[in-house]
């Protein structure tokens, strides 16, 4: 290889992820035919505007309906909510912040939820992430049977979530679930009611997620092992290092960007945790999320618009972390070049 | 630094035979432990399958946890036919079958104006799209569903006349919710493709439209195969939006049909065994007879980040 071919693959390979692209040199859009501008605005326009439409509309759009006060019906208006009135008085005014002072203050279930949020994320960065790593190093060791047992540990992430909150409930039932009865407590008098229990169904739940998350984990760190050049391993071995080291010191930093894939995953998924939770006992008792109670506060019976979307913010505020740092790791490159 | 270290991703290389020597005792503890896990992972799947296989009778009498007295499959041909699912996997299929094609569709589109043309702002609407797919539903719902109740239809596409409770709304959000994943994928897939071809097809005077409908759409095949695999079983297991967007149960798509269903057969939990298990065949097939394409594509959507 001629050393000013490997400056551009070693600048791209730093990075972490693609391939060097070749310089290109693109066409900008002045020099297409008219025919061929018709064809780009065709193209993206449709895209671009359903996109705008359906996503970031109803994304800003929640920004400002959480300055408001709505119960939905009737029109907003600009007046600013005026102080003991009765709330029908009051419909679709500006309510400023007070939305969310309320939320941290009076709402009752906004703290429980907050921290059900967190121990859902702490429980899939410290059980379910290793243990899809752990799954995917055994795999990747090419063992015997390996195939049999990735399809196997994968099987779940094929499964809807609500899915899977049904075929675990025969697990969980109190009297005949296959818990209860292998334990010998499914009698009316001693059964563990693991998914009515406030203290209990959160971390059962958490045990059907953790199942069901890291099979894709798992999945994510194959793709991510396969990628790492063999000639990695080999020269670590020449140098004595043992397995253990190998993968820590020399597998585990080359996979910066799986690894950071697989950050920005986990945080997300546990924002978006709703399914299971709701499949479960509608998200109440011991099992509230933000996400369930952005969704009870605007398709209830007492819609609570202004409310429930000073909540979406709340979720967007902190999913916008993750966000920005997986764009900013994947596109810093591009934007310079 | 490791530079020249890192081959291409997502390319799976084959595992090089015999470049890692584990010690006996390591292979025995790894093989213990990927089948105590598979045993753990099979389990909750196996025992529903299991009341699913036995009749209510003796489930009653000898407990769900019991040898088999008698196995049957009517709790299948039951939960079929009582449940009306035929209906339920026939407004699967009208949601995801357009909605994986115009995801597709469009997202070729775009990727491919954000790959090869010069839009100027390209690396700012790639990020635009990629970004509105990593948002947590609940962020758009609230602003979504006040739309829903008021964009209005004509009466052959809706019969509420409405977008809320239209097969129509469901398949505009999921179009729109996963452009961003597809777009992603398919321009990073797009770059890969040598600016050569593309020069020597400007050289035979291809239009912009021949160059990507005649040139790099069928280059994209195996992302596109991978992308529709994903697709299909994402849009068939959705659960939100099915259920905050639509109100009546008879539209639901079967994975949300089956919380109601649940509510219907609450004495019997064979039959619930039984239509969770029916709902889940889809899928399943799905991943048998795609695997490949399946994990290859969110391989495509992760490492090459």
């Amino acid at each position: 290889m001629s050393s000013t071919s490997q400056v551009d693959t070693a600048e791209a390979a730093q990075d972490g992820a693609t391939p060097a692209p070749a310089p290109r040199r693109r066409r900008g859009v002045r020099k297409l035919s008219i025919r061929d501008r018709i064809v780009v605005a065709v193209l993206l326009g449709i895209p671009l505007l359903l996109d705008l439409a359906f996503v970031w509309f109803p994304a800003i759009g929640t920004v400002l309906l959480s300055f408001t006060k709505w119960n939905g019906v009737g029109s907003l208006h600009s007046q600013t909510c005026k102080p003991n009135v009765p709330s029908i008085l009051n419909n679709g005014c500006w309510y400023g912040v007070q939305n969310y002072h309320q939320a941290a203050t009076i709402y009752p279930e906004f703290w429980p939820a907050v921290r059900h949020n967190l121990i859902w994320l702490a429980v899939f960065v410290l059980i379910a992430t290793p243990l899809g790593m752990l799954f995917a190093v055994l795999i990747d060791r090419g063992i015997r049977g390996s195939r049999m047992y990735q399809s196997i540990l994968f099987l779940p992430v094929m499964l809807s979530l609500a899915l899977v909150g049904i075929i675990w409930e025969f697990m969980y039932s109190q009297n005949f679930g296959l818990i209860n009865t292998v334990i010998g407590r499914n009698s009316d008098s001693n059964a563990i009611d693991w998914l009515g229990n406030p203290h209990l169904n959160l971390w059962a739940v958490l045990v059907e997620a953790t199942w069901r998350q890291s099979g894709y984990v798992m999945v994510l760190y194959l793709a991510g092992l396969k990628a790492v050049d063999p000639t990695l391993r080999e020269a670590a071995t020449v140098d004595g290092a043992n397995a253990w080291q190998t993968f820590w010191r020399v597998i585990f930093p080359v996979m910066r960007p799986i690894n950071i894939v697989i950050m920005v995953v986990t945080v997300i998924e546990s924002l978006r945790a709703f399914d299971l939770v709701y499949i479960t006992n509608k998200g109440i008792n011991g099992l509230e999320l933000l996400s369930v109670l952005v969704t009870s506060n605007i398709v209830g019976e007492t819609q609570r618009v202004g409310f429930g979307s000073a909540l979406g913010v709340v979720l967007l505020i902190i999913s916008l972390v993750p966000i920005s740092v997986f764009l900013y790791q994947t596109f810093r490159r591009e934007e310079s070049s | 630094m490791t530079t020249e270290a890192l081959t291409r991703p997502g390319t799976a290389l084959p595992s090089a035979p015999g470049r890692r020597r584990t010690r006996p005792w390591g292979q025995i503890a790894s093989q213990a432990f990927l089948i105590v896990a598979s045993v753990l992972w099979l389990l909750p799947i196996a025992f529903a399958l299991y009341v699913a296989i036995r009749p209510y009778s003796d489930t009653r009498k000898y407990g769900y946890v019991s040898m088999p007295h008698h196995l049957t499959l009517k709790n299948f041909s039951d939960a079929w036919s009582q449940s009306d699912m035929l209906h339920f996997f026939w407004n699967s299929v009208l949601i995801t079958v357009p909605a994986v094609i115009i995801v597709l569709a469009l997202a070729s589109g775009v990727a491919f104006v954000l790959t090869r043309v010069n839009v100027k702002i390209n690396v700012a609407l790639l990020i635009l799209f990629t970004a509105g797919n990593l948002l947590p539903q609940q962020v758009i719902i609230t602003p979504l569903y006040r739309m829903y109740l008021k964009i209005t239809l004509p009466h052959f596409v809706s019969d509420s006349g409405l977008m809320y409770n239209s097969i129509f709304g469901l398949i505009a959000i999921n179009v729109a919710f996963q452009l961003g994943f597809c777009v992603f994928v398919l321009s990073n897939y797009m770059k890969s493709v040598p600016e050569e071809m593309y020069e020597a097809a400007l050289v035979d005077g291809a239009s912009l439209w021949t160059r990507f409908w005649r040139l790099t759409i069928p280059l994209c095949r195996p992302a596109l195969a991978a992308l529709a695999t994903l697709l299909t079983t994402w849009i068939y297991n959705d659960f939100f939006w099915a259920i905050t967007l639509m109100s009546s149960g008879d539209k639901r798509p079967v994975t949300s049909a089956l919380a109601n269903l649940q509510g219907q057969f609450v004495s019997n939990q064979n039959l619930i065994a039984a239509a969770a298990m029916i709902a889940a065949v889809p899928t399943l097939v799905v991943y048998i007879l795609l695997q490949k394409q399946f994990i290859a594509g969110l391989s495509l959507g992760s490492s090459k980040g």
